[in-house]
C-alpha cells in the first residue's frame, strides 16, 4: 500500500447528533464498573460460601460466550475486550438466588446477551437492562427454583428461609436494620449486603462513571412514598429504612438503573426516571402479589426511557417559547 | 417457476405466501393453541378442512355474489363449515374439542379463510382456488408445527406427548406459557425474514453482475470499433 496517503487507512465513522460529551472511554468506564462490583462479591462469598463462584462463573462465561457466537455469526468486530458482557454475567449472577441451578443460570445467561442485547443491535441499543432481562426470563421459566433462597451462613443448601421482603409480607415477621445493613439475610447473591452495594455504589458516583441524580431520586422518593404508607398504618406496611435496606432496591439502584444505555440522558429525565421507578417499586412491594418489584419497576420504566428522553429535551439558549 | 401454472398456486403457500410467516395472518389460533403439537396439527386441520371447502363453495358461486354483500355472503358460508367442524369433533374427539375450546368456533373469523376468500377465490376458477386453499392450509400445518413442536419441546420436554429430553432437563415453564409464543414467533420469523433477504440480496448481485458483465463487453466492444 502506498504510505503517502495515510489518511485513506483509517476508517472516519460519525453519528448523528447529539453527542455526549465524556471523560471516559466506554472500555475503560466498564472495567471501572466491574471494579466497583467487587464488594458485592466479596460480601456474596461471605455470607453464601465459595461455592457461589460457580453460579458467578458460569454466568459470566456464558455471557461471553453468547456475545462471541452471535459477534461472530453477524460478521461484526468482536468486541469482548470493552467489559460490557462481563457486567451482564456479574450483574445476573448477583440477582440470582444461591445455590441457583447452573444450566438455568446458562439459559438466563444466553437469553441476556443473545435476545436482551445483541437482537436488538448490540451495546447501546438495547432497550431494556440485559441482565434484568435474563432474571424476568428465569422468573417466568423457573418460577420455583428462583424464589427458592438458602439462607446465610450454613454449609447445607437445604436449608431455606423467606427473604425479608417475603417474611413481612406474607408471614408478618420483621428482619431488624442491622443484618439487612450488614447482609445477613436471605436473598439474591448481591443484594443482601446494604454496606457492601453502598461502597461499590458511592465509588461509580464519585469517580463520576455513574450520574448521582438517579440514585438520588430514587432513595429519595422511596423514603417518600413508602413513609405514605407508613404513616397511615405502621403495622400492615413496612417503615421507609427497611424498604430501603431490604430486597434488591440499593443494588437496583446503583447498578441496574443507572446503566448508561437504558436510562434517560437528560437532568430531568433521570429525576422523572427515578421518582417513577420507586413509585412503582412501592407500588408492588405493598400491593402486588409478589414480595419484591424491583426487577419489573426498572424493566417498566426501561420500555419508557425514549419517550421521557422526548419529552424532557432541554430548552435551547435563546429559544422563544 | 410459470407464475400462472396450476401447480404454482399449490407451492406458493408453503413458502412464498406462508400464511403464518409471510401473510402474518391468524396469529390468533397460532399464539393461542401450540401448547402442544398435536392441539397445532389439529388447530391446522379443522382450519384446512373449512378453508378447503369455503374456498370451492365462494369460488363457485363468486359470480352470483353481489359485490356489496360479498362479506357477508363468506361469513355464512364459512360459519356454515365451522358449524360442521366443531361438531364433528365434539362428537368424535371430545378430548381435543375441549383442549381447543374456543378456537375451533373462532375459525369463522379466522383471517386465513376470510383472506384467501377476498384474495384469492372471488377471483379465480374453482380448481385454482382448490389447490391454493389446500397449498396455505398446508402452509398454515408446517408453521404451527414448527411453533408447537419448539414450544413442546421446551416447555413440557416431550414430542407429540412423548418425552423426548432426559430427565436432568429442567422445561423452561415459560415455553408453554403466552409469552414463550410470542418469544418462538418472532425469533421464527426473525429468522424467516433473514433468510428471504438473504436470498433478495443474492439475486441483486446476481442482476447487478449480469448486466454490468454485459456493460463492460459492450464498451470493449466499443472501444475495439
Amino acid at each position: 500500500m502506498n504510505n503517502t496517503t495515510p489518511i485513506k487507512n483509517y476508517k472516519l465513522e460519525l453519528s448523528a447528533a447529539p453527542h455526549i460529551h465524556s471523560k471516559w472511554s466506554t472500555k475503560k468506564a466498564m472495567w471501572l464498573v466491574i471494579l466497583s462490583l467487587v464488594p458485592v462479591l466479596i460480601s456474596s462469598i461471605i455470607f453464601f460460601g465459595l461455592k457461589q463462584l460457580s453460579i458467578i462463573s458460569v454466568s459470566v462465561a456464558f455471557c461471553l460466550l453468547t456475545e462471541l457466537t452471535i459477534k461472530k455469526l453477524r460478521k461484526k468486530e468482536v468486541t469482548l475486550d470493552d467489559g460490557s458482557a462481563i457486567i451482564t454475567g456479574l450483574l445476573l449472577a448477583f440477582i440470582l438466588p444461591p445455590n441457583f441451578s447452573l444450566f438455568a443460570t446458562a439459559i438466563g445467561a444466553i437469553f441476556s446477551i443473545g435476545i436482551a442485547k445483541e437482537l436488538f443491535g448490540g451495546l447501546g441499543f438495547n432497550i431494556f437492562n440485559p441482565a434484568l432481562a435474563g432474571r424476568a426470563f428465569l422468573q417466568a421459566a423457573y418460577p420455583v427454583s428462583i424464589t427458592t433462597w438458602t439462607k446465610p451462613n450454613y454449609d447445607v443448601d437445604t436449608i431455606t428461609s423467606a427473604t425479608p421482603l417475603a417474611a413481612y409480607k406474607f408471614d408478618k415477621i420483621s428482619t431488624d436494620l442491622s443484618s439487612l445493613f450488614w447482609g445477613n439475610v436471605s436473598g439474591s447473591l448481591g443484594e443482601t449486603s446494604a454496606l457492601a452495594i453502598l461502597i461499590g455504589g458511592l465509588f461509580l458516583i464519585f469517580i463520576g462513571v455513574v450520574n448521582y441524580r438517579i440514585p438520588l431520586a430514587m432513595i429519595l422518593s422511596l423514603i417518600f412514598f413508602s413513609a405514605i404508607f407508613w404513616i397511615i398504618d405502621p403495622f400492615k406496611y413496612q417503615n421507609p429504612i427497611f424498604h430501603l435496606l431490604a430486597g434488591g432496591f440499593l443494588f437496583g439502584t446503583f447498578f441496574m438503573a443507572t446503566d448508561w444505555v437504558t436510562s434517560p440522558i437528560t437532568s430531568k429525565g433521570m429525576w422523572i426516571y427515578g421518582i417513577l421507578i420507586s413509585f412503582l417499586i412501592v407500588l408492588i412491594r405493598n400491593f402486588g402479589g409478589l414480595p419484591e418489584g424491583v426487577m419489573y419497576a426498572i424493566l417498566i420504566m426501561n420500555s419508557l426511557v425514549p419517550a421521557i428522553n422526548r419529552f424532557t429535551v432541554p430548552k435551547i439558549f435563546g429559544e422563544k417559547k | 417457476m410459470n407464475k400462472k401454472s396450476y401447480s404454482y398456486e399449490f407451492v406458493k403457500g408453503i413458502w412464498e405466501i406462508n400464511p403464518i410467516f409471510k401473510q402474518i395472518l391468524g396469529m390468533c389460533p397460532t399464539l393461542a393453541v401450540t401448547v402442544s403439537v398435536i392441539n397445532g396439527i389439529a388447530m391446522a386441520l379443522a382450519t384446512t378442512f373449512v378453508l378447503v371447502f369455503s374456498s370451492f363453495l365462494i369460488s363457485l358461486i363468486r359470480k352470483l355474489i353481489p359485490n356489496q354483500v360479498r362479506i357477508a355472503a363468506y361469513i355464512i358460508i364459512i360459519a356454515s363449515f365451522v358449524t360442521i367442524t366443531d361438531l364433528v369433533m365434539k362428537a368424535k374427539f371430545p378430548e381435543m374439542s375441549k383442549s381447543l375450546g374456543p378456537f375451533i368456533p373462532l375459525i369463522v373469523v379466522n383471517c386465513i379463510i376470510l383472506g384467501r376468500a377476498e384474495a384469492f377465490a372471488s377471483k379465480n376458477n374453482i380448481l385454482k382456488s382448490l389447490l391454493d386453499a389446500l397449498g396455505n392450509g398446508l402452509g398454515f400445518l408446517i408453521g404451527l408445527i414448527l411453533i408447537s413442536s419448539i414450544r413442546e419441546l421446551l416447555g413440557s420436554s416431550s414430542i407429540l406427548g412423548f418425552k423426548v429430553l432426559p430427565n436432568s432437563f429442567d422445561p423452561l415453564i415459560v415455553m408453554i406459557l403466552p409469552a414463550g409464543a410470542f418469544i418462538t414467533f418472532g425469533l421464527l420469523m426473525g429468522f424467516f425474514n433473514s433468510l428471504s433477504l438473504r436470498k433478495k440480496e443474492s439475486e441483486k448481485e446476481k442482476l447487478i453482475k449480469k448486466y454490468s458483465d454485459k456493460l463492460i463487453k459492450s464498451s470493449n466492444e466499443l472501444v475495439e470499433n
